[in-house]
């Protein structure tokens, strides 16, 4: 709602409220409250049919004010509209006899419980406060003015999975949508098409190049298993990013034609806004145009950070080139210990390049530190080397070539020592950074974090300026993953275009690092559960594994390891799971599904296992980690 | 039936308190021998043993529940023989899971390699298409199952469970009489004893040859040259996964089906698995049936059949002819008439409760024996750990044996659990049922443009919000860890609405699972298009 992120305007105590409370395991604040006297009875059918009524109410009047008779706020709004001369349609909720449902109900649609709840041109402005506060900044002004006539409903900036998921959705429900898409080139000059991070620079090729490094590790198993071959085999890079980026090119293809087929109209330009419900967009030839919109979602996603030291902007390249980078990348460092930087590390060791990464403190910020760290330690195994409490502080050309040579001058975090080291390529991978920058967003009033560059928004999407969203990785403190993006942005067109309520789950969201040996979780880490529940109302129950596959290839038999973390408290239920090992994404998924049926300790003990899998390592769980025993792996 | 903790019937009523101690047991042999009951072997013979549990077979379920006791504290033995083959194979300790688990796991696994070596070029990998040594994984393998008997054994000693190497047969109710390979006698008695001797695979005894010339997935895993070109008969999920990873292996390989591939499973995700066979390499007989199998002068053997829809005959040669066409519990040499335990006259399987417990309250069954029972691996090793638990009074829990996840490891995995389609519709009508489903193609498929028409996904739902899942039908890559999470997903009474709620794990084959939107019931395409 307006009125909970209009943060420059009102420092509200509800902001602080809704807030601290907001934190993904908890629920929102204003669910903490008891409903008021008589309200929510009504069946969900019943509930959904008024939900209706008033969204049908809202769509169909041009102000809307739902008040109480006594309510001296709602008579200070009444007032302020009749002092404008602006026809109001006013329902007085002590004066109808489902009163309370209704304000049950709004409460639902606006996340604010008081009256007066107002709304104008179908954006809910708030209650009285945040309505004068409008009328003070000319806010409310414009959407009095709001001419209908926009040339769209719905523009969304940005054409990643997270935007074109909405901008079909809101097509498909019989809405006129236009999506912005532009891609800046990287300093080194990489561009590509529609579909964003994930499908151009990010998931689609990292998959990809991973199933060619687990390919190379195929060919050598296979020996084991009988296949015979005598050739040295060799890796073409130019073979793999052919196939690859012709992949890609599919992708991108296929998301332009089913723009067209939704009649989305799609246009290859830069937007940002210039005023109030309205952007301006320049493509490549710097030609503008100006479209104006009733609501807007900003998708605009991120970009690898450059480390801002000599030399990284000419020398260095970023995921954004590597997937498309026209020769084999020889040597590398990369910088940066997050699953970008490890999952970029471990396949192109796979594929048989020397590999070097330099971690300025842990890895995997973030995640499970026993994980990481074992994580890390596979990846040594397989001979990647590890530069710990390292940061780069030059990077100088040696050589011009494809790949040239480069020497990195790094020093220790810790004290005055520095090292040199001579690499073909240098993979920057220290993190992302929100394209929020450009994009007029101060022109209209929509809140940026100063600190991260990114948009916070309430549990509908909804950004400080009641008519912008914003979905996907620019979002503050909200996963960022594809699906998370997707599932998002669809939601986000039904509630504001299919009067649906449905909002997206950011709890117990599954994530998989695609490292050569995969890592897959689901809810907290060890030391989040510990945080939040306290270590001793913990079981940990964890054990190593050994792959059926693996015994006869002669892999490591005590590398593969899974944990859960359950909840003494809870009936023991499973609040993290944790998996390092083959296929651990196709193994998180199932697991992550039972979490959102409540899974506890009890329901894996009585679950058959499947075997031989690895999946089924997780319903003969029986050491925990207090016990201290030995998890070493023996037989079948 | 008799619970679990109900003393020995009739004589050894007044021993109650002292059930599970040893110098009860002899108290009751005492007792036994006292009161004549006419067992001439009993008496101070030497060799006689004492146990308070006995288990009989040492496959998968047998040794989880004797170790599971022993380590509650009781005395326990295991009695474990392998008949040989009628080839002459013959295995250590573990029993069939190994044979029939864990082996052709491994030589799917093998099969699987050879499909990434096709890919591997596609990826940048400069390999040209390799020969493959049946010699060399035959070898690898063996030695690996070779491991895991020896892993039996000392697991066995490390928890001070007597094993015997002895062919076992009843005595009486309490007496089990064990022949060594030398013909030497033992008598063991025990309080409580647990039949877990599984099943062999059977022979079609009436076709001509079929015993001499063929052999069975008890052999074909040991053989030490590569079968060749090979007739695998049946229809089973032994057949099918033999077959598959025989034509994986490079061999011409041919399946000849009586009438339906994988009897019980869904069957539009069984003729998806066959269709997906034949499309690659795997030659399909439906219909047909073998009637005789011949020697020809060299080695290779011709086989005779009919086609039953046309009554036509048709003959084929082959190295290697191979029966998959169902197992036969291993009761016979048993003695249960001596024991009282009853058996269905049709199966031969041994009748259980849901106790597992026979007609006779202190004799179990557990596993492949058992009436009724899933023929899976962990359904046996659950079964047998929560019995032992019972008969040590550590819980009351019995086994359930609904919604039990299995994975066919056909070239195209197939996972599943719960209801299929059929079967969801009997029990519910088809006007409350809804079927979600979807066509997709796994990532890795794309690079190398391997054929995904088969991959296919459907979930067999309560068409009444909120649409409760009732089995859920995977066909893919990695099935086995696809369908395991959500297998307790469905056990903890999932809702299609609750794993429509799950984030997908990008990018991945489990994803679809939790993006299935299309109903059949809709008509739409179930094709799934873009990222």
């Amino acid at each position: 709602s307006i009125g909970k992120h209009q943060e420059g305007l009102v420092p509200s105590r509800r902001l602080g409220n809704v807030r601290g409370a907001a934190g993904p395991p908890s629920p929102p604040g204003r669910r903490a409250r008891p409903p008021a006297p008589g309200a929510g009875r009504l069946s969900g059918a019943a509930r959904e049919e008024l939900r209706r009524r008033l969204l049908g109410l809202i769509e169909g009047h041009r102000v809307v004010i739902f008040s109480k008779t006594y309510c001296p706020h709602s008579t200070r709004v009444k007032e302020l509209f009749s002092s404008l001369g602006v026809d109001c349609n006013i329902l007085e909720l002590d004066q109808v006899d489902e009163g309370a449902s209704v304000q049950e109900a709004l409460s639902e649609i606006t996340s604010q419980r008081t009256v007066p709840s107002v709304f104008v041109n179908r954006v809910h402005v708030g209650g009285c406060d945040h309505t004068f506060q409008a009328h003070q900044s000319g806010l409310l002004q414009q959407l009095l003015q709001q001419d209908p006539a926009y040339d769209y409903d719905l523009i969304v900036i940005g054409g990643g999975s997270g935007g074109l998921s909405c901008a079909q959705e809101a097509a498909v429900l019989g809405r006129k949508v236009m999506v912005l898409d532009f891609v800046v080139p990287s300093p080194r000059g990489t561009a590509w098409g529609l579909g964003g991070t994930c499908v151009n620079v990010g998931c689609i090729p990292k998959k990809l190049m991973h199933q060619a490094a687990l390919l190379g590790q195929a060919l050598t198993d296979s020996r084991k298993f009988g296949w015979e071959y005598s050739q040295q085999v060799r890796h073409s890079w130019a073979t793999m990013t052919e196939a690859i980026q012709s992949h890609i090119g599919s992708l991108s293809w296929s998301h332009r034609l089913a723009l067209r087929e939704k009649a989305v109209t799609y246009v290859n330009s830069y937007g940002e806004f210039v005023e109030h419900h309205k952007v301006k967009a320049t493509n490549e030839k710097g030609q503008e145009a100006l479209y104006t919109a009733a609501k807007f979602v900003i998708a605009t996603g991120e970009r690898p950070r450059y480390l801002g030291i000599p030399g990284d902007r000419e020398y260095c390249v970023t995921s954004d080139d590597l997937f498309s980078l026209p020769y084999c990348p020889g040597e590398t460092l990369v910088v940066g210990a997050s699953y970008v930087a490890l999952e970029c590390a471990g396949f192109l060791a796979g594929l048989g390049l020397e590999v070097t990464v330099m971690v300025r403190s842990v890895l995997l910020r973030g995640f499970d530190q026993e994980m990481a760290e074992k994580v890390g330690a596979s990846m040594q195994q397989l001979g990647v080397r590890f530069l710990r409490k390292f940061v780069p502080v030059e990077v100088q050309q040696l050589e011009r070539g494809l790949p040239g040579r480069l020497k990195v001058v790094a020093k220790s975090t810790e004290g005055t020592e520095t090292i040199e080291g001579i690499y073909n390529t240098v993979l920057l991978a220290i993190g992302r950074d929100s394209c929020t920058k450009k994009l007029g967003l101060e022109k209209i009033g929509v809140n940026v974090s100063e600190k991260t560059g990114k948009i916070p928004v309430n549990d509908e999407e909804q950004t400080s300026v009641p008519y912008v969203y914003a979905v996907g990785d620019v979002l503050e403190g909200k996963p960022q993953l594809t699906p998370v993006a997707v599932q998002a942005g669809k939601l986000l067109a039904r509630r504001l275009f299919g009067g649906r309520s449905e909002k997206c789950d950011y709890v117990n969201v599954p994530t998989v690092v695609f490292t050569p040996l995969e890592y897959g979780c689901c809810g907290y880490s060890e030391e989040k559960a510990g945080e939040v529940y306290q270590a001793e109302n913990l079981n940990v129950y964890h054990t190593l594994f050994w792959p059926l596959e693996w015994t006869v290839a002669g892999r490591d038999n005590n590398t593969c390891y899974a944990k859960i973390i359950c909840n003494k408290l809870d009936n023991d239920r499973v609040i993290g799971f944790h998996v390092l090992g083959p296929n651990a994404g196709e193994i998180t998924q199932g697991f992550a599904a039972a979490m959102k049926c409540g899974l506890t300790k009890q329901l894996l003990d009585d679950t058959i296992g499947i075997h031989p899998t690895c999946g089924e390592v997780f319903t003969t769980l029986e050491i925990t980690k207090a016990s201290g025993l030995d998890i070493t792996q023996k037989g079948c | 039936m008799a619970t679990p903790h109900a003393p020995p019937p009739s004589s050894a009523a007044k021993q109650t308190e002292l059930v599970w101690s040893s110098p009860a047991c002899r108290q009751l042999i005492r007792n036994h021998s006292l009161r004549g009951t006419g067992v001439l072997a009993w008496g101070p013979a030497a060799g006689r043993q004492c146990y308070d549990l006995l288990v009989i077979g040492g496959g998968s379920g047998g040794l989880a529940c004797a170790k599971e006791a022993a380590q509650l504290g009781k005395k326990v033995a295991v009695v474990d023989y392998v008949e040989p083959s009628p080839r002459g194979t013959r295995w250590g300790l573990g029993g069939t899971c190994v044979s029939v688990g864990c082996i052709p796991k491994l030589m799917h696994q093998a099969a699987l390699l050879g499909g990434m070596i096709r890919d591997a070029p596609h990826y940048g990998w400069g390999v040209a298409q390799a020969p493959h040594s049946w010699a060399t994984l035959a070898d690898a393998v063996q030695n690996h199952v070779k491991s895991l008997n020896w892993g039996h054994r000392v697991q066995l000693q490390d928890r001070k469970v007597k094993y015997f190497n002895v062919k076992a047969s009843f005595v009486d109710t309490h007496t089990v009489c064990g022949v060594s390979k030398g013909g030497e006698e033992t008598l063991l008695s025990a309080e409580h004893i647990v039949i877990a001797t599984g099943g062999r695979p059977r022979y079609p005894t009436h076709i001509e040859g079929a015993l001499e010339y063929g052999i069975t997935s008890d052999d074909l895993f040991w053989l030490k040259e590569s079968p060749g070109k090979t007739l695998v008969v049946g229809a089973s999920y032994v057949a099918l996964e033999c077959a598959g990873l025989l034509t994986g292996l490079g061999l011409d390989t041919t399946v000849m089906i009586r009438s339906v591939p994988l009897r019980a499973f869904d069957q539009q995700m069984a003729s998806l698995v066959t269709e997906h066979m034949a499309g690659h390499g795997t030659r399909i007989l439906r219909g047909c049936a073998p009637e005789k199998v011949e020697k020809l002068p060299g080695q290779q053997l011709r086989v005779t059949w009919v086609d039953l829809t046309s009554d036509r005959k048709d003959a084929g040669t082959f190295d290697t002819v191979l029966w998959a066409i169902g197992r036969v519990p291993e009761t016979a040499s048993l003695n249960l008439e001596k024991a009282g335990v009853h058996t269905n006259p049709v199966t031969g399987k041994i009748l259980v409760d849901a106790q597992e417990a026979t007609s006779v309250p202190h004799i179990y069954a557990i596993g492949d024996v058992a009436e009724g029972r899933p023929e899976l691996t962990p359904t046996a090793i659950m079964a047998g750990r929560l019995l032992a638990q019972r008969l040590s009074g550590r819980t009351s829990d019995l086994m359930d044996y609904s919604s039990v996840p299995t994975t066919v490891f056909t070239p195209l995995e197939y996972g599943c659990v719960g209801l299929s389609e059929e079967a969801a519709v009997a029990r519910h009508g088809e006007e409350h049922v809804e079927v979600y489903h979807a066509f997709y193609k796994p990532l890795e498929f794309t690079v190398p443009q391997r054929d995904a028409s088969q991959c296919y996904i459907k979930m067999v739902c309560l068409r009444e919000p909120p649409q409760l899942v009732l089995g859920l039908h995977f066909l893919g890559p990695n099935a086995g860890e696809v369908i395991q999470g959500f297998a307790l997903g469905i056990k903890c009474g999932a809702s299609y609405q609750q794993l429509m709620r799950t984030v997908g794990i990008h990018p991945t084959c489990a994803e679809e699972v939790a993006k299935l939107r299309i109903s059949k019931r809709s008509g739409l395409d179930p094709t799934v298009t873009g990222c």
